[in-house]
C-alpha cells in the first residue's frame, strides 16, 4: 500500500538531487549553501521520524543559521531563451498543456479512486499521494515526447526553486511557530485580552469582537485552525452561544471564515501569501496580500453581519 | 502576558524585514522561554512539529515537471490560447478560474489547483496575455500587479469553497471542539453555513475582478473599453 512516506521519501530524493546538482553549479556563488540547505531537506523528508525531536530540532538550527547568514542565491541566468519557447510552443502547443493537465487530473481521479477501493493507498492521504503519482505520470509522458536532455526538468525545476529559496520551508516553519505558541499557552492570554475588551451586554458588540478577534488572531497565528478553540473559548461559547442563545453552527461556521479573511491579509500565511510572490516573481514581496486587501476587509464586514443575522435573528 | 513577547517579535522582525526564518526562530525561543520551558524543551518542540508538518512542503516535487513544460513552451502557449480567444478579457478569466476554484474546492478538491500547480505555469501568464491584449502599453508594475491578482484569485477561490465540503480539516475542527463543550453537531450544518459566505466571496472578488479589468485598459494604450 502506498502510503505519505512513500511521498516523503520521492520529495526527499527529489532535494537531494537539487542539492547535488546545486552542488556542481560553478556559476552560483552560494552552490555551498544551497546544497547544504536542500540536502538537509532532503534528509528531513527521508530520515525525519528517525532522528528524534532534538535531531530534528537540530536539523531546523542549521537550516534557519544557512538561510540566516545569507548563504542561499540563485545562479543568474539558466533560462530558455523566450525565443526558443516560443518556437517550440508552436510546436508542441497543446500537448503541453496536456502533460500540465495530467497533474490535477490524476489527484482528481486518485483521490476518488484510492478511497473507493481500499488497499492501494492510504485513503487518508489519497490527494497527496494521486499529486505525487500524477507528478511522475506527467514527468514520465512529458520525458518520452519531448526527449529532452535527460538533466533538464531536475537543472530547470532546481533553478525555479532556487528562485524562490528559504521561503521553500518558511510555511512549515510558521506551522512549528504554532505548536510553540500552544504549548506556551499564547492563544489563552490573547483570548482573555480580546475578552475583557468587550463592552457588557451589547449583542452586536460581542459580535464583532468576535469576528474582528477571529481576523485578528488568524493574521498573528498565520492560520485560523490555532485561533479558532482560543476565540471560541474566549468570546464565541461565553457569550454568543451560552449567554445571548446564537446558533453554535452558525457562530462556528462563519467565525472560522471570518478566520480567513485574516489569512487574505497576513504574511504569516506564507504558503498562500509569501510563497506565490516568490514563485511568480514579483518585486514586492507583499504583492499578493495588497491584491487580497480590498476583497478581505469588506468580506471580514459581511461575515460579521452574517453571524449577527443568521445566529441570532432568523 | 510575557508569553506575548514573541508575537511582537514576529511583528517587528517582519516591519524591519530581517530574514523571517531567523524571526521565527528568534520568536519561538523567546515565546518558550518566557513561559518557562529550557531551551532543550524548545528545540525539541519545534523539531517535532516541524517534522509532522513535512506534508506543507512535498508540492515542491512538482517543480521539475513545471519546469520541463515552461522550458518547452508552456507559458508562451498558455498567451497564445487566450490572445487568439476573442472573448476572454483579464476580468471574464480570473472571475471564471474564481469560479472554477471555489467549485472544485466545495467538492473537495483542494490541491488540484494551487500556486505552483496551474496558477504560474497556466493562470499568472494567460491573465497577462489578457491584459497585453487589452493594453499594448502595460508597464511592468502592471504586469506585476496582474500576476498578483492571478494569485490572490486562487487563494480566494480556496479558501471560500473548501469550507462547503464535508471532510475538510477546518469543519473536523469545529465539530470536535463544539463537542468538547457539548454540542452534537453534524458536518452538513457547518458545510451550509459556509455557503452565504461563498457567495458573498464570489460578488465581492468578481466586482473587484471587474474593476481590475476595467483600470488596465485606461491610460494611453489600452483599449479603454
Amino acid at each position: 500500500m502506498i502510503t505519505l512516506d512513500h511521498v516523503y521519501q520521492l520529495a526527499g530524493i527529489t532535494f537531494a538531487l537539487f542539492a547535488l546538482l546545486g552542488l556542481y553549479d560553478r556559476s552560483n556563488p552560494k552552490r555551498f549553501g544551497n546544497a547544504a540547505f536542500w540536502g538537509l531537506l532532503a534528509v528531513s523528508m527521508i530520515l525525519g521520524d528517525y532522528l528524534g525531536d532534538f535531531g530534528n530540532g537540530l536539523l531546523v538550527l542549521a537550516l534557519v543559521a544557512i538561510a540566516g547568514a545569507g548563504q542561499i542565491g540563485r545562479a543568474p541566468g539558466g533560462e530558455i531563451p523566450v525565443e526558443v519557447q516560443v518556437e517550440r510552443a508552436a510546436k508542441y502547443g497543446n500537448f503541453l498543456l496536456l502533460v500540465a493537465l495530467i497533474i490535477p487530473v490524476v489527484a482528481l481521479v486518485g483521490t476518488f479512486l484510492f478511497k473507493e477501493v481500499p488497499g492501494l493507498a492510504d485513503p487518508k492521504q489519497a490527494t497527496l499521494i494521486s499529486l505525487a503519482l500524477g507528478v511522475l505520470i506527467a514527468l514520465a509522458v512529458g520525458m518520452a515526447r519531448l526527449k529532452p536532455p535527460g538533466l533538464l526538468p531536475l537543472q530547470q525545476g532546481r533553478r525555479l526553486l532556487d528562485s524562490v529559496g528559504w521561503a521553500a520551508i518558511l510555511p512549515q516553519m510558521l506551522a512549528s511557530l504554532g505548536a510553540v505558541f500552544a504549548l506556551a499557552g499564547v492563544g489563552d492570554v490573547v483570548g482573555g485580552l480580546i475578552g475583557t475588551a468587550i463592552p457588557q451586554g451589547s449583542l452586536f458588540g460581542a459580535v464583532l469582537a468576535f469576528g474582528l478577534g477571529m481576523a485578528l488572531f488568524t493574521m498573528v497565528m498565520g492560520n485560523a485552525f490555532a485561533a479558532f478553540p482560543v476565540m471560541l473559548a474566549a468570546v464565541g461559547m461565553p457569550l454568543l452561544i451560552k449567554q445571548h442563545g446564537g446558533d453554535p453552527a452558525v457562530v462556528a461556521a462563519i467565525g472560522m471564515l471570518a478566520g480567513f479573511c485574516g489569512t487574505l491579509m497576513t504574511p504569516m500565511a506564507a504558503n498562500f501569501n509569501l510563497v506565490p510572490a516568490a514563485l511568480l516573481e514579483l518585486k514586492n514581496p507583499y504583492g499578493v496580500i495588497k491584491a487580497q486587501i480590498g476583497t478581505a476587509v469588506p468580506l471580514l464586514a459581511v461575515n460579521i453581519l452574517f453571524i449577527y443575522f443568521f445566529a441570532f435573528k432568523l | 502576558m510575557l508569553v506575548l513577547i514573541g508575537i511582537l517579535i514576529i511583528i517587528a522582525g517582519f516591519l524591519l524585514r530581517f530574514n523571517p526564518l531567523l524571526v521565527i526562530m528568534a520568536s519561538a525561543l523567546a515565546t518558550g522561554l518566557a513561559a518557562g520551558l529550557d531551551v532543550a524543551a524548545i528545540v525539541a518542540a519545534f523539531g517535532k512539529a516541524f517534522n509532522d508538518t513535512r506534508y506543507v512542503s512535498i508540492i515542491w516535487i512538482v517543480l521539475p515537471v513545471i519546469g520541463l513544460l515552461e522550458a518547452y513552451g508552456l507559458q508562451q502557449h498558455a498567451r497564445s490560447l487566450i490572445a487568439r480567444m476573442k472573448g476572454a478579457t483579464l476580468g471574464r478569466l480570473l472571475t471564471g478560474y474564481l469560479l472554477l476554484r471555489q467549485a472544485m474546492s466545495a467538492a473537495g478538491l483542494t490541491s488540484v489547483a494551487g500556486h505552483a500547480q496551474t496558477v504560474r505555469p497556466l493562470v499568472a501568464p494567460m491573465a497577462e496575455a489578457a491584459a497585453e491584449a487589452q493594453n499594448r502599453r502595460l508597464t511592468d508594475d502592471q504586469r506585476e500587479e496582474v500576476k498578483a491578482y492571478a494569485a490572490a484569485t486562487d487563494n480566494v477561490g480556496l479558501f471560500f469553497g473548501e469550507d462547503i465540503f464535508l471532510a475538510i480539516g477546518s469543519i473536523l475542527l469545529m465539530k470536535g471542539v463544539l463537542e468538547g463543550y457539548g454540542y452534537q453537531i453534524e458536518p452538513l450544518n457547518f458545510s451550509l453555513w459556509a455557503i452565504p459566505t461563498a457567495i458573498a466571496a464570489f460578488l465581492i472578488h468578481g466586482l473587484r475582478l471587474r474593476r481590475f479589468d476595467k483600470r488596465m485598459r485606461a491610460g494611453p494604450g489600452g483599449d479603454g473599453q
